[in-house]
């Protein structure tokens, strides 16, 4: 599979991830100014203490987000292959997470736009600290012209109760 | 003093008042001079029971409805790496006042939600759960949790909680879930070693305030908060303290890849100060109670921390096998391991994840259940408690009945209900009903068990004095130790509980580096040793000395070490050391007059003056007149 030049993706490992939510301080340090965990573009679910996941943009092959968006607010960053918002043109209608089969996006808690990864410009700051302090739950990798992107798009839901039949046993699963 | 401008930098100055009897909310504005002074967390806390409940302190009934309960962050909560909140109120347990502190994002929500805390006041006419999402506040109907445990308490509220901010923003997008304190059926019972719970199963243990929040039927408080946090004073020197203290703590292995996880062997093969079968010994050299059989047999999770956090102490432990397939607990710590094993006799890492999960689901705190556990275990033994008191036998290391005590506890049935009321009530009413002094056996500090650090070997960091003085009786983390200067070692203890940040974390250089980069203040050691770590002790020990109204304190007897302290160490390379009451007398003054106290212990009238608190004299006339001293 051939790499597609410079773009990059964001490898999660859901196992690994210690719950410590550094991932949402880097982020919302840089693209909100403050500590802002629900303004973030990578969101911790906790819906079983002990099974936190990252849940963030994967960046869909097909961008059924890009393509359903009424308003072109949507676009896809030719350097990194992030999903970018238009701010002025996104009415923050929620059309692009109804189209998201992970139900990534969402709307900024003050403001009336829709929230989604920009991967940083190609150099993710919650990256940075999951790697930094050896969790690796996210890790920054060269992404090839494939379609396995997708296969990441899922609800937090789905993903935790995974996780729980995996690593709690299945009395857990009736949880979320 | 003085920081900058009016802007609210590091909190709001806005605490959320609750009135569970009228279900009144309002919103209370704190000062920004007395932020300033008493911090936030337990030092607020002081302040706040202080001006409402002071006059008449020793006439409240912590289980009654004139308490009040305190939920508080303090200005570096959710800045400072490792998120905690200090749950507090008049203690159930000592009396006086306990700054409780739980790691969790709860802080950090109700921060993000507008409030720098919460005051609970009032009795709820049926069991509720306060519900704060933003600015709207609702006391609802916990009915159908109530008398549920943690695990079905969490699901129950994550799921419904979730499920209503999905239907009321439907196109934001998929909501994550609130942040939860809540208790446990023996918080709900008013068990006086009742934790107030965060997660499964984080715990402020430490002052009963489990019961409490039973006490005012209130099961639990769910926030979100969308906002951000405050802005900070200096938004990019904020970035480069909080990467300098983050690769600061990462350095740390043996808290990063054990936490206190492997203190359970260390602590008694290294230093001899571990509690083993109710403080009967302090040596062990059982080995296969070490990290490594945690490792590989319990431990399911390497890193598990809480918000911000760059040690993740924290590790999960399951039973995968067996009788107790599906048991899961946090940790356990250190404090678990030593209160929930060893104390009991119990030397297994499954028997020891068993009775901590049966603590995390009942809602006890597993330090407080722990000793009383071995205390009764202690009494059984010599023969004072029989098999008839417990309808089984409880010999150590029955781990398997230690947790039908617990459960017994929990609901307060047969003996349960008089072991319910802790270690040190627990000692007087048994002593009375067996006609025979059972007090040499409690191993408690003006009504807290004391934490699973001894002081007989010498070797540990706590140090003779350290539970003698304490505000907070038998507390292992707000010790009274006399420091490196002979200066009262509970006034770091002080800064840190009401800064509210993680003991581990805790680097003093970078604590002072946040508040002045975050809140603008510039804190020195001179400012906090001489002003507010003494101003804030001062209040806390008058409120200590006031107690009541079941039980009061005597500087001049409860100021001291339990009765099995000063037996000599009978196992381990330290056989026979152990400290002498002369010596802890001498400390005991040297550290009164290090703390700005008279003789007695009392704060004196000219240091009181000192510290602006001039006011706190009249409380300690009181005090004066009880004790029947000058």
């Amino acid at each position: 599979m051939a790499e597609e030049k410079a773009k990059i993706w964001i490898f999660r490992d859901y196992e690994r991830c210690s719950g410590c939510r550094r991932c949402e301080v880097a982020c919302s340090l840089k693209h909100e100014g403050r500590i802002w965990p629900e303004a973030s573009r990578v969101r911790v679910f906790m819906l079983i203490p002990g099974l936190e996941i990252p849940h963030l943009c994967t960046q869909c092959p097909d961008y059924p987000c890009v393509s359903t968006c009424p308003f072109k607010a949507l676009t896809v960053d030719e350097k990194t292959g992030a999903v970018l918002v238009d701010v002025d043109k996104c009415t923050g209608c929620g059309k692009c997470i109804d189209a998201c089969p992970g139900k990534v996006p969402f709307i900024h808690p003050k403001m009336k736009y829709a929230v989604i990864c920009d991967l940083c410009g190609g150099e993710p700051e919650c990256v940075k600290v999951c790697m930094e302090a050896g969790y690796n739950a996210l890790i920054k990798v060269p992404r090839v012209a494939s379609q396995v992107y997708k296969v990441y798009a899922r609800r937090p839901e789905d993903i935790v109760r995974d996780l729980a039949l995996k690593v709690y046993g299945e009395e857990w699963a009736g949880w979320v | 003093m003085g920081g900058v401008g009016l802007m609210p930098y590091g909190w709001w100055g806005r605490l959320l008042e609750v009135d569970l009897s009228t279900k009144d909310v309002k919103v209370v504005k704190i000062d920004r001079s007395v932020m300033r002074k008493y911090i936030g967390g337990r030092g607020l806390a002081v302040k706040i029971l202080w001006d409402r409940l002071g006059q008449k302190w020793e006439e409240i009934d912590p289980l009654g409805p004139d308490n009040i309960l305190l939920i508080l962050t303090g200005p570096l909560t959710g800045y400072y790496p490792g998120g905690r909140v200090c749950v507090s109120g008049k203690s159930p347990q000592s009396n006086g006042v306990v700054g409780s502190t739980v790691g969790g994002e709860f802080g950090v929500e109700l921060k993000c939600a507008g409030y720098d805390g919460i005051i609970v006041s009032g009795v709820a006419e049926k069991p509720a759960y306060l519900w704060i999402k933003d600015e709207e506040v609702e006391v609802k109907d916990a009915s159908h949790i109530w008398g549920q445990g943690a695990r079905e308490t969490l699901r129950t509220l994550t799921k419904e909680l979730r499920e209503e901010m999905s239907k009321e923003r439907p196109l934001r997008g998929i909501c994550k879930e609130p942040s939860i304190l809540y208790i446990g059926p023996a918080g709900e019972n008013r068990v006086r070693v009742a934790a107030v719970a965060a997660k499964i199963t984080h715990a402020a243990g430490y002052g009963g305030y489990g019961a409490v929040m039973g006490s005012k039927m209130l099961k639990a408080i769910a926030v979100k908060g969308t906002g951000p946090l405050p802005e900070v004073v200096e938004p990019e020197v904020f970035k480069k303290a909080l990467d300098d203290v983050c690769k600061s703590l990462m350095q740390s292995f043996t808290m990063r890849y054990w936490g206190t996880g492997s203190a359970g062997y260390t602590v008694g093969v290294d230093t001899s100060s571990e509690p083993i079968r109710n403080w009967q010994e302090e040596w062990h050299d059982e080995t296969r109670y070490g990290s490594s059989s945690f490792e590989s047999k319990v431990w399911i999770k390497r890193f598990w921390g809480d918000f911000g956090c760059p040690t993740t102490c924290l590790k999960l432990a399951m039973i995968k096998y067996g009788k107790f397939k599906g048991t899961l607990t946090d940790n356990p710590d250190y404090e678990l391991q030593a209160y929930l094993g060893t104390n009991l006799g119990v030397f297994e890492p499954d028997g020891n994840v068993y009775l901590s999960a049966k603590a995390d689901d009942l809602g006890l705190c597993g330090i407080q259940v722990g000793n009383v556990l071995g205390f009764a275990a202690e009494l059984y033994q010599r023969g004072i408690l029989t098999k008839e008191d417990f309808g089984f036998e409880l010999k150590w290391g029955d781990f398997e009945a230690f947790a039908k005590v617990q459960e017994m506890i929990a609901h307060r049935i047969g003996i349960g209900d008089i072991l319910a009321e802790g270690t040190y009530r627990a000692a007087l009413k048994i002593g009375k009903m067996k006609n025979v002094n059972v007090m040499p056996y409690a191993v408690q500090v003006k009504g807290i068990g004391v934490g699973a650090h001894g002081i007989r070997s010498g070797l540990d960091y706590t140090k003779p004095t350290a539970y003698v003085c304490s505000l907070q009786g038998g507390d292992h983390t707000s010790v009274s130790n006399l420091d490196e200067k002979n200066r009262p070692g509970e006034w770091e203890m002080i800064l840190i509980d009401s800064a509210v940040v993680c003991w581990f974390n805790f680097r003093k250089e970078h604590v002072y580096r946040f508040f002045k980069t975050v809140a603008g203040w510039s804190i020195s050691d001179d400012e906090l040793y001489n002003e507010i770590a003494p101003r804030i002790a001062a209040i806390q020990r008058t409120l200590l000395l006031l107690g009541g109204p079941d039980v009061y304190w005597d500087p001049r007897v409860d100021d001291d070490n339990p009765p099995r302290f000063y037996e000599p160490l009978p196992s381990g390379p330290l056989k026979g050391t152990t400290v002498k009451k002369e010596e802890v007398d001498k400390l005991k003054r040297t550290y009164y007059e290090a703390a700005g106290w008279d003789e007695y212990g009392l704060p004196k009238k000219e240091v009181l003056e000192k510290l602006g608190i001039g006011e706190v004299g009249k409380a300690l006339e009181k005090v004066r007149q009880r004790l029947q001293i000058p």
